[in-house]
């Protein structure tokens, strides 16, 4: 064969089409009446200054630099983030694997609870919770006087762990609430993902005679986790931004603060503006970072 | 103890190695099984043939209890089969099984494969479990595809994989599920090549095939199932020549007939 096997000549597409610019046309237009609602109906006066000193406060005298109200609470927020992603995936993987199990109470169980948890609206579940948590358990297990029991030692580390000692218990009350509640779709997520996996792997693993924990550690769960990791992901990024809930219980995050300084100031837009771009800057790279981790992460080998 | 002992020394091939006794099982009303009485001995091969829907694959999958049935019982080397943790451990020791779609684990090398079930149930070394896997990928002719994965191996290698897998156990019974069902043409005959040799070799299996060719080679019982219930018990030359019942004949007459 000595005649190049050529591709035929590639087909010319066109990049931007009818549409685009039909689009197009229409965002500007909606822009630009939106700039001219903003600037000549609506009576409000721009501050950003106002409100970016509550991002970055500099001392007047000394020029040093001290993080405000809003790194604050993005600091609390990554806080909660970060336990509640821990705590609900303990909870998601230890139900979710109840939901597969033979016990019929098991079963049952872990049902329950996720049925219970994505049939209430969080915001009414995060209340009937907090109570119940804040009244009962948290006096229960001492946790009320942590303040008493620990050495200034442990108290600063504590602090950069849960945020500060004296809002512990709030802290502590909002971050189980978040991972209760995100635990169930997580439970759903490892449910769905351990079903995927094909009866006839089950069926080998018990035909070589082992054990059901072994089936599930050695043979269903390795396989099952690559189902899994693209929508728990996805679910860990929706708990950063569903950590904004717990605002309501008075825990001092990003969502609560800001409220606090739109109120102090009045000038609502740049302050939820502000807070909006803080979010999307929490959660955008973790987003990119979960898609790499796809991509380069998983090489599947699939039968 | 000793009486086993003088048992199998004085007839080996009269020891009973699988019994069905009055085997029934039922999905809701539907009976799937009825009446199993079957006995293999050491040694035996036995194969199981039957139009699709007939119970043949039910009823193996019976012997290490990848189904329950709800009535009679089976023995392995005399033992009731039970379904507790412990005797299923046992049974699927002594039990190895191989499936139509082989059902390789697919997250670990073809070794890994082979040595998992000597590692978790056996209890033996990592060593001595790779030294097993080794010993049966040559005898299955893949030991130079060991460190790959399942799915960079062809359906007929892969199904050698998945005999020696439960080779590695050391069982005393093999059970196959139609093991050339899923192959390409092609892929048929190296799969059945390694059966005939573990035939010679004085393996006790337990067949469920469509494969005649390989029945009348390696068979010394055939039986033939229909509607849940075996139909015929008969050696090979009988049951191909002057079957005795009408379904055989029927069924015979249609899968023969290419």
């Amino acid at each position: 064969m000595n005649e190049a096997r050529l591709p035929p000549p590639a087909e010319k597409t066109r990049r931007v089409t009818l549409l685009d610019i039909a689009i197009i046309s229409v965002v500007i237009v909606v822009l630009i009446y939106t700039y001219h609602r903003v600037e000549h109906v609506l009576v409000y006066t721009w501050d950003w200054a106002l409100v970016f000193e509550y991002v970055i406060r500099v001392d007047e005298i000394t020029g040093e630099i001290f993080p405000n109200l809003f790194l604050k609470g993005v600091a609390m927020t990554l806080r909660l983030a970060f336990w509640g992603t821990i705590i609900a995936a303990v909870i998601g993987i230890v139900m979710g694997l109840c939901r597969v199990s033979n016990s019929l109470f098991l079963k049952l169980g872990s049902r329950l609870y996720v049925e219970l948890i994505r049939n209430i609206p969080p915001v009414v579940f995060i209340f009937v919770f907090y109570f119940f948590i804040s009244s009962q358990i948290i006096p229960l297990l001492g946790l009320d006087r942590i303040e008493q029991t620990f050495s200034p030692g442990t108290l600063a580390v504590m602090e950069v762990l849960f945020g500060p000692t004296d809002l512990f218990t709030n802290f502590l009350a909002g971050l189980i609430c978040l991972a209760v509640f995100e635990g169930a779709y997580i439970t759903e997520i490892v449910r769905a993902g351990i079903q995927s996996i094909d009866k006839g792997q089950w069926e080998a693993a018990r035909a070589i005679g082992l054990s059901r924990f072994r089936v599930l550690s050695d043979v269903i769960m390795p396989q099952a986790l690559r189902t899994i990791l693209p929508p728990l992901a996805g679910q860990f990024i929706t708990l950063v931004k569903d950590s904004s809930i717990v605002s309501l219980i008075s825990v001092q995050e990003l969502t609560f603060l800001t409220q606090d300084v739109s109120n102090t100031t009045t000038h609502f837009f740049e302050a939820w503006m502000i807070t909006a771009a803080l979010y999307f800057m929490m959660c955008f790279p973790l987003a990119v970072l979960f898609q790499r981790f796809e991509r380069f992460g998983l090489g599947i080998q699939r039968t | 103890m000793t009486d086993h002992a003088d048992m199998k020394n004085s007839d080996p091939s009269r020891r009973e190695l699988l019994k069905f006794v009055n085997v029934g099982k039922w999905y809701g009303d539907f009976c799937a099984l009825w009446d199993i009485n079957l006995t293999i001995h050491a040694g035996e091969r036995v194969v199981v043939c039957g139009p699709s829907g007939s119970g043949k694959s039910t009823m193996i999958r019976c012997v290490n209890q990848l189904e329950t049935f709800e009535a009679g019982e089976i023995l392995i080397d005399g033992v009731v089969v039970q379904n507790d943790p412990k005797s299923l451990q046992d049974i699927r020791r002594k039990v190895g099984m191989v499936f139509q779609n082989f059902n390789l684990f697919p997250h670990i090398t073809v070794i890994q494969n082979l040595m998992l079930g000597p590692i978790r149930n056996l209890k033996v070394s990592k060593k001595e479990a790779e030294e097993r896997a080794m010993h049966h990928l040559e005898k299955v002719r893949i030991a130079e595809q060991a460190k790959k994965y399942p799915s960079q191996l062809s359906g007929g290698q892969q199904q050698r994989v998945a005999i020696a897998r439960s080779l590695c156990m050391h069982p005393d019974v093999m059970l196959f599920d139609e093991p050339t069902s899923a192959l390409d043409p092609e892929m048929i005959s190296g799969v059945l090549d390694i059966m005939v040799e573990l035939a010679e070799g004085g393996m006790t299996m337990m067949v469920v095939t469509h494969e005649m060719g390989f029945a009348k080679q390696v068979a010394d019982t055939m039986v033939f199932m229909d509607h849940g219930e075996i139909v015929e018990v008969a050696p090979p030359t009988e049951f191909f020549t002057n079957p005795k019942s009408e379904r055989t004949e029927l069924f015979l007459s249609q899968i023969l007939q290419h």
